[in-house]
């Protein structure tokens, strides 16, 4: 055992109002300078939808993260490093800027500027590149709110499988948020694609950076993270990303995403973990098993032994308590409600995700309610329009069990917290029937809904 | 090949790793712990010199606490505070609040749209400079210019033609000062205009300004109403103009209905309180047209009609009635409607005249006024306002004590209370032994009944609809037929009973009856069984919750034309399940709500009631429709909306026509007042050695005076000076956008509509052959960036920025006020309000000195709520003087006329220090009158003496500072001893005990210097009506009902009746649906029909955006970049498909008042049939010209026109009485439809 500590997030979509303010305040903070205008270190994605940049997450096309070769081993999708040497000056797999969009801005001195006579000033969009005149054709949002879903949220790799089920019309319509930023994996791929040597994830935190001294601008980070969360600033020449805003993170402050965050629904903390059983995880066969592989990679913090060995690996005392509070850990292991996004990548990602509840999809029949318990309020949870499928595409791989787990047991917490605050009575079983006991349900309510700062970070 | 690997790779990987880091054994990664120099480049971005705390401004109730970031003197970027006092260890905490658009503020601070100058555009520039350096004298020199018709019809057609040239703030304010004094000296004080909205957000800078248009007597424009935000059906039900829980109520709900409001979007920094209340066991109930930002946390979802929501909740109280007050009760329910509703109370049954209309009108009845001790005969104080019930005990008549003859009499101190004292109210005539098989015609069980005839409004050939028959249980008492105004509900409302005539519906089932579940799914498209689900849930809910049911309510469905109708439906479910007062219940009205909550210091400052008073208040729609000229574009006039159970009182009239006579008779304000400036007015009487009351009733009777209402495109009525700032007018809220261009500016305009046809024209307002185009003589706008207000006025002065000031901010989203200050002093000439008005002010005292001197004015003051002018009209009859049909007599049928002594020099002097009467008359909030104690004396010591002039000794107002710290001081929200004095004086009116309620912080003061440390919860006081004692959470009414504290109105109590005149007319007596306007039916096809170019009509709504707060940050290059770069209209994929649009191309949308051109986004989470056009797209970003009209095309205000409600201009009688923001006409703008069609791909913006 090689105990290791990784700063982690986990974020509650069942929480996430789609607003935007994380994008904007990381932007303000990191990425709002030449070079850099298309950069989102975070940005937030609508579900159903091809997100940013456009299809990144079909690995077929851009040949992101980590496959098991023939023999079961590990390596990059994109090619060991002879290919990666071979291609160094031509990279098949890079998204274009056409695929993040032309950054734009506007001529805004006419406004002021406009001679006498001049009809209503307006400024309009020209290319921040280029300098010339353009017309938005797509940019990091451009898809907000099922914008333009019926033409482009067909090209969601996550649909697939579920076309004939899911269709853009009215009576169907669904959706959620995502919001994203780098995924601080265990197994980065981009760490393993950079020809140069510039990226490394910190030892004590297991942020992933890249060293702006020795980025040689390859790019081969760009096209080897699946989430393709580093960027190329054209400016410097050099591959940029999420920090995790580690001078805060350093200075004992969230993240900025995290703490601007207006809907509360980001959670910061540490996972320690056995360095020593990465390889083997991320190597798992079976692209559903990885969810559970990565869980067993997490150290208990309340385990005396994990704590001696972490002490002994040099880890501080305040740094194991830390992990002792972790709501990070109570999220993903201790209740198990927070999943990895996309683990089939292998790249064994911190960042998890609660996945989200949704209105009842049959408004006519009433399907999902029970006539004979008009207490009842909430409808059941495969009665909602949010295709469990769907969301099993996203976050395990295609299993749909752990997504049903999970969704009943943000179910169970409502129904026995609404059958408290009203007096009703309630199945006793309930707790039991998503494996849990009450006070476990009592301490995930708390966790969820009252998220007090210091909870939360 | 990794991690077993073969040579090569293995040697490329080892290779890498000369560099720093420990690699893994298989090199798959690598660990860095030293080598990690190049982290600096990032310490070094975050670093940083200061956090200053500021918030932004204006417009958005969020009132966000904001750390802005300061490096080498630059702001740099900004993030949320978190240092809210806590709402206590079971609760979500308000941390963060913010949103992306206030995020990305500071962009403002250094963007190349900043206003950094003063500018004056060339064409008035230059003949401002010649005639004032030829004539020396400024106040002639503008005399000149704008006496000449072809000099000013050269600056005004230049208006939105671009040609600023930089000026300087002399030379601006000089222009400005003698604009002012020229106007008030030939024109009169109330043809000078000043808007700007929604101070609670930045109540200094609001202030500043309205300081200076009250003490020169200007004309203040209102918002909340022309906002169309103001919820009519509060002040109608509740007596007050809104009041609503904060946000972290919502918490304490365990049913939450959200409708018309879109919380994720629109109360950004509080949604989360509605997302975690969920697990605390929460159902959300989502009505939508649309899958909006909400939908996605809804439980249910039910996608209603656009503005047909009031079919929808008349359905559901249909379900209520019938399952928890008709087939078994709920002792809570009871007792609450008794106690805090009207349901008990007595209304007198009118029988059908022959010329009602219908033959078959026979033998039916209308429910007509409330029986009153006047009726009955009794002898007492306000006989006429002492509404009645039965005491169910005995059966006889009984006079409860708390309605409005109890508030103003003397007879009535100690007894303004909901005390009942024994009587138990009853509810219904009904028997409550009547069952079936009983004698229906009365006999044993003793039931008697009539018919009545209620309206119906979704058949019929007109607006008015038709008409149902239903029956109710009667009594006579005193000779007067009567039943409860509970009985006329479940008539109202279709609750079949035993033994009652008239037509019923056969069951839920029945798709014919209103209203009926299954009647209302043909409507709005909902599910019966899902409309009727949703129903018992919360009435159930409420039931097992004591009331903790709550509906959130805002723009969606505020912003009809019949929305106060759509509202009291609302409202109705709200009272009958006894939602209301009760934490975690009751309406949450979510739309242009602010709250200032230090509102009486507020007051005093802001509309210099320290010095003089009353000031000239005016709402705005009734102006903007009349002086854009909007009023000559009407196809129908107000008899199109009546019920055919009418009487015909506006029969002929057109809405212009009963707005003057709204404005006659004292229940509206009007102004620019009358034909003559008021100077003048007063100046005649003092010569004829009469008081201005009698002069002016004798000028008007002798038909030498005339109301300006009556020919608002007479030159002598134009208003004449206009000043905008925290607003943008022209870009944002101008609904009729094209027609204020026209009118107003005489710039160049979109308008395709045609003028009124003769037959269908004003009958009283004159109307002149040619309308005006100009009517403006000078615009200015204070701003800090450049909307297309700033574009199209005349002066631009640059403003400083919310974070380059101080100043203070409240919202009722929260219970906190907290503070701006500057992070950086205001760069290049800007300056703050404060001190742009300051200038404003000397000049103008200055040049005043000169030309205008000391003089009266009279000002022309509607009958006042929370008055004793309540009592002015009983039974909301209409008299109108100007018929004969009563004595003009100015306070009582007409509106007061109050001589104001002006001292126009004196201006400046009076505007900075705090004035006499603040000691003399003290203060007044909402019907309470105190004086603060010892808060004079506080004030001087702490902001210093004025020294010399008129304000000789008083406490100083010379820094934005000391105006927020008297604003502080003399406010019981903020200052605990005026508070406790406040309640001190209620209790002596109310006989009950309240002060306790302050006791707690009664030595508490909340200082500016507070502010600044952290935001400050505010203490319980008189101003609302909600309570915080004890650290609860507020929520509206909580006083009344716990304290049995009467409402504002008629009985005391919620109203679910109204019995108006007007409101009769227009078959609103009791809350009803009314379906949108038909505007395909007045305006027919509105498309050009060209055969080769597809177009669609399509209903038009302009909801509020995501990327923006209404104008502002549309133009922010951060919201720009986060969605498509520019303004876009919504669609469904169908609907884009009949006109060949795919997604993203470029549109043009049009109808009769103008036309907007942008692109489509074509997405199926729209309903088919409806468009959204996220408001307000201002005409500033991306413009382009437009194929239709040739010009430059639109905002979203382009396609929308003003269309005013009769009902909204009443006054006079009990809670249907004029105050400021508090009852007036909506500029409502969702009835509206659009054609849309494709337009050539290539776009021209120059």
């Amino acid at each position: 055992m090689r105990v290791m500590a990784n700063v982690a997030m986990v974020m509650n979509l069942d929480k996430c109002i789609g607003c935007h303010t994380c994008s904007v305040t990381c932007k303000q903070v990191w990425t709002n300078r030449p070079g850099t205008e298309y950069v989102y270190f975070n940005n937030v994605e609508t579900k159903p939808g091809v997100g940013y940049p456009r299809r990144y997450e079909d690995q077929e096309q851009w040949r992101g993260g980590w496959a098991l070769d023939k023999k079961g081993r590990l390596q990059l999708k994109a090619g060991g490093r002879l290919r990666k040497l071979l291609t160094i000056f031509y990279n098949p797999d890079l998204p274009t800027i056409d695929d993040y969009g032309d950054p734009w801005t506007y001529d805004y001195q006419t406004v002021i500027d406009a001679p006498l006579g001049t009809p209503n000033p307006s400024a309009h969009s020209i290319s921040a590149l280029t300098g010339r005149d353009m017309t938005v054709q797509w940019g990091s949002n451009f898809d907000d709110d099922l914008a333009g879903a019926p033409r482009h949220a067909a090209g969601d790799p996550n649909l697939s499988g579920l076309e004939e089920r899911v269709r853009m019309e009215f009576e169907q319509v669904f959706m959620f948020y995502l919001p994203r930023i780098c995924e601080h994996c265990l197994n980065p791929s981009c760490v393993a694609s950079c020809p140069s040597g510039a990226m490394y994830k910190r030892s004590e935190d297991g942020i992933v950076l890249v060293d702006q001294d020795r980025c040689r601008g390859w790019r081969m980070c760009v096209s080897g993270c699946p989430y393709k969360k580093v960027y190329f600033n054209h400016r410097t020449g050099k591959a940029e990303k999420c920090t995790f805003c580690f001078p805060r993170i350093e200075a004992g402050q969230p993240t900025v995403c995290s703490e601007t965050c207006v809907g509360r629904l980001r959670y910061l903390g540490l996972f320690l973990y056995d360095a020593d059983k990465v390889l083997d995880a991320a190597a798992t066969p079976d692209e559903q098993g990885l969810y559970e592989a990565q869980l067993g990679v997490f150290l208990d913090p309340e385990d005396p032994e994990v704590r001696a060995a972490a002490a002994a690996d040099g880890i501080p005392h305040d740094w194991i308590e830390a992990a002792r509070r972790s709501p990070v850990y109570q999220l993903a292991v201790r209740h198990r409600v927070a999943l990895p996004l996309h683990p089939e990548y292998r790249t064994l990602p911190m960042v998890w995700y609660i996945p989200p509840l949704s209105p009842v999809a049959d408004v006519v029949n009433a399907t999902g309610y029970d006539a004979d318990r008009p207490d009842d309020v909430f409808a059941t949870i495969d009665s909602l329009r949010i295709p469990v499928e769907y969301l099993a595409n996203l976050f395990t791989a295609g299993d749909p069990a752990p997504i049903r787990r999970v969704l009943r047991k943000l179910a169970a917490v409502r129904a026995i917290q609404r059958a408290g605050q009203l007096g009703l009575d309630l199945d006793e079983d309930l707790p039991a029937s998503v494996g849990a006991s009450d006070e476990e349900l009592d301490d995930l309510y708390r966790l969820l809904a009252i998220a007090k700062y210091e909870e939360r970070y | 090949m990794l991690p077993y690997g073969e040579p090569v790779e293995s040697l490329l990987r080892k290779a890498q790793y000369f560099t720093p880091g420990t690699p893994t054994p298989d090199h798959r990664e690598v660990h860095r712990r030293g080598g990690r120099g190049a982290e600096e480049f990032y310490h070094e971005r975050w670093r940083h010199d200061k956090e200053v705390r500021s918030t932004h401004g204006v417009n958005c109730t969020g009132s966000c606490s904001w750390k802005v970031y300061v490096k080498d003197g630059i702001i740099t970027w900004e993030t949320q505070q978190t240092d809210y006092p806590s709402v206590g260890p079971d609760s979500p905490e308000y941390e963060p609040r913010g949103c992306p658009r206030g995020a990305s503020f500071s962009w403002y601070t250094y963007s190349p749209a900043r206003v950094r100058y003063p500018y004056i555009r060339g064409p008035l520039l230059e003949m401002w400079r010649e005639a004032r350096a030829r004539l020396g004298d400024p106040v002639l020199a503008w005399a000149e210019i704008t006496a000449d018709p072809e000099r000013t019809a050269r600056y005004k057609k230049a208006r939105g033609q671009g040609g600023f040239v930089r000026s300087t703030w002399d030379e601006a304010t000089e222009l400005i000062a003698a604009a002012h004094v020229h106007t008030v000296k030939r024109y009169g004080p109330d043809r000078v205009v000043g808007f700007s909205p929604i101070p609670a957000m930045s109540q200094v800078s609001y202030s500043a300004g309205t300081r200076f248009l009250s003490m020169i007597g200007g004309t203040i424009l209102s918002f909340y109403d022309w906002y169309a935000d103001l919820p009519i059906a509060s002040p109608q039900v509740f007596g007050d103009q809104t009041d609503v829980p904060e946000s972290a109520d919502w918490w304490n709900s365990s049913y939450l209905v959200l409708w018309g409001t879109n919380l994720p979007i629109t109360r950004t920094p509080d949604a989360h309180f509605m997302t975690e209340a969920r697990y605390r066991g929460q159902k959300v109930v989502v009505v939508s047209p649309d899958y909006s930002d909400h939908t996605k946390f809804a439980d249910d979802w039910l996608p209603c009609a656009p503005g047909t929501d009031g079919a929808l909740a008349m359905s559901m109280g249909h379900v209520v009635l019938s399952e928890f007050f008709r087939d078994r009760q709920v002792p809570y329910f009871t007792e609450y409607v008794k106690t805090y509703t009207d349901l008990p109370f007595l209304v007198t049954l009118r029988e059908r005249e022959a010329d009602d209309g219908a033959e078959d009108g026979q033998g039916a009845y209308v429910p007509d006024r409330f029986l009153t001790a006047a009726d009955l005969g009794r002898e007492q104080e306000a006989a006429a306002h002492q509404t009645v019930l039965l005491d169910a005990a005995t059966g006889e008549p009984v006079f409860p004590n708390g309605t409005l003859a109890s508030r103003y009499t003397e007879s009535g101190v100690g007894r303004w209370n909901l005390d009942l004292g024994g009587i138990d109210p009853l509810l219904t005539l009904y028997p409550a032994d009547h069952g079936a098989g009983s004698d229906s015609g009365g006999g044993a069980s003793g039931l008697e009944a009539v018919a009545v005839d209620l309206p119906r409004f979704d058949v019929g050939e007109s607006e008015g609809g038709g008409v149902v028959r239903r029956g109710v249980p009667v009594r006579r008492v005193g000779g007067h037929l009567v039943t409860t105004v509970f009985d006329l509900l479940m008539a109202q409302y279709a609750v079949p009973r035993e033994g009652l005539p008239g037509q019923w519906p056969t069951g839920y089932d029945d798709a014919d009856s209103p209203y009926t579940p299954a009647w209302q799914e043909r409507i709005t498209s909902v599910p019966a069984a899902a409309a009727a689900r949703v129903a018992r849930e919360f009435a159930r809910n409420a039931e097992l919750s004591r009331g903790r049911s709550m509906i959130a309510m805002g723009a969606g469905t505020n912003h009809w034309y019949h929305s106060d109708q759509i509202y009291r439906t609302f409202l109705t479910l709200i009272m009958l399940c006894g939602c209301q007062g009760v934490n975690g219940g009751g309406w949450a009205h979510y739309v242009g709500q602010e709250k200032v909550r230090p509102l009486t210091g507020f007051q005093q400052i802001a509309f210099g009631l320290d010095w003089q008073r009353p000031t000239r208040h005016m709402t705005g729609t009734s102006f903007f429709y009349m002086h854009t000229d909007q009023w000559r574009y009407e196809r129908f006039g107000a008899q199109e909306m009546a019920s055919p159970l009418g009487r015909g009182l506006l029969r002929g009239k057109a809405f212009a026509d009963a707005l003057a006579q709204a404005g006659r008779m004292g229940w509206t304000p009007s102004h620019p007042a009358f034909d003559r400036n008021p100077l003048d007015l007063a100046d005649e009487a003092a010569a004829a050695g009469r008081g201005v009351g009698e002069h002016v009733v004798a000028e008007l009777k002798a038909g030498r005076l005339r109301f300006a209402d009556e020919d608002p495109d007479d030159p002598a009525n134009f208003p004449r000076v206009m000043t905008i700032w925290r607003a943008n007018l022209l870009g944002s809220s101008g609904k009729g956008m094209e027609y204020f261009m026209r009118h107003l500016l005489g710039a160049a305009h979109a308008v395709r509509a045609e003028e009124t046809p003769q037959d269908s024209r004003p009958s009283e307002v004159r109307w002149r052959e040619n309308a005006p185009e100009g009517k403006l003589d000078l615009v200015t706008t204070l701003d800090f960036r450049m909307t297309s207000t700033c574009t199209y006025s005349d002066i631009v002065l640059p403003a400083a920025t919310w974070y380059e000031k101080h100043d203070l901010s409240t919202t009722d989203m929260h219970p906190f006020v907290h503070s701006f200050n500057p992070a950086i002093a205001p760069p290049w000439e800007t300056r703050t309000d404060f001190d742009a008005f300051k200038a404003v002010g000397e000049q103008f005292s200055r040049l005043a000195a000169v030309h205008l001197g000391t003089r009266t004015d009279v000002v022309a003051v509607p009958l006042a709520h929370d008055t004793a002018d309540e009592l002015a009209q009983p039974g909301g009859v209409v008299r109108d003087w100007k018929r004969g049909e009563c004595e003009a007599v100015p306070g009582v049928t007409m509106p007061r006329l109050v001589p104001i002594e002006r001292d126009y020099a004196a201006v400046a002097q009076k505007m900075a220090a705090v004035g006499p009467l603040v000691d003399s008359l003290g203060t007044s909030v909402k019907g309470i009158t105190w004086k603060p104690p010892g808060v004079v004396d506080l004030l001087a010591r702490t902001n210093g003496r004025a020294r010399g002039g008129v304000a000789d000794g008083r406490p100083a107002l010379t820094r934005d500072v000391h105006m927020a710290e008297a604003i502080l001081a003399l406010s019981g929200t903020t200052n605990g001893a005026v508070s406790l004095a406040a309640w001190k004086e209620l209790e002596k009116r109310t006989g009950l005990r309240l002060a306790d309620l302050a006791e707690e912080r009664a030595g508490e003061r909340i200082s500016f210097a507070d502010t600044q440390v952290q935001p400050r919860a505010v203490i319980t006081s008189p101003e609302w009506s909600g309570s915080e004692s004890g650290g609860r959470r507020y929520s509206a009414f909580v006083v009344n009902v716990e304290r049995k504290k009467p409402w504002h109105t008629l009985t005391g109590r919620m109203h679910f009746y109204l019995d108006h005149d007007w409101i009769a007319e227009f078959g609103e007596g009791l809350p009803t649906y009314r379906p949108p306007l038909n505007y395909a039916r007045h305006y027919g096809a509105q498309g050009l029909g060209d055969p080769d170019r597809p177009e669609i009509t399509l209903r038009y709504l302009t909801p509020h955006s995501k990327w923006s707060i209404h104008s502002e940050y549309q133009d922010n290059l951060h919201m720009l970049r986060l969605f498509r770069g520019g303004p876009v209209l919504w669609m469904n994929p169908d609907d884009a498909a009949k006109i060949g649009v795919t997604d993203n191309e470029w549109i043009e949308a049009f109808n009769r008042n103008g036309v907007v051109v942008c692109r489509a986004v074509v997405t199926h989470r729209m309903p088919p049939g409806t468009v959204y056009m996220y408001h307000a797209k201002d005409r500033h970003v991306m413009t382009p010209r437009s194929e239709i009209s040739g010009m430059h095309g639109g905002g979203d205000n382009s396609l929308t026109r003003l269309v005013i409600k009769p009902t909204h201009m009443i006054g006079g009688y009990a809670q249907l009485t004029y105050a400021f923001n508090y009852y007036g006409p909506t500029g409502n703008q969702r009835d509206e439809l659009t054609v849309v069609r494709r337009r050539a791909q290539q776009v021209e913006f120059r």
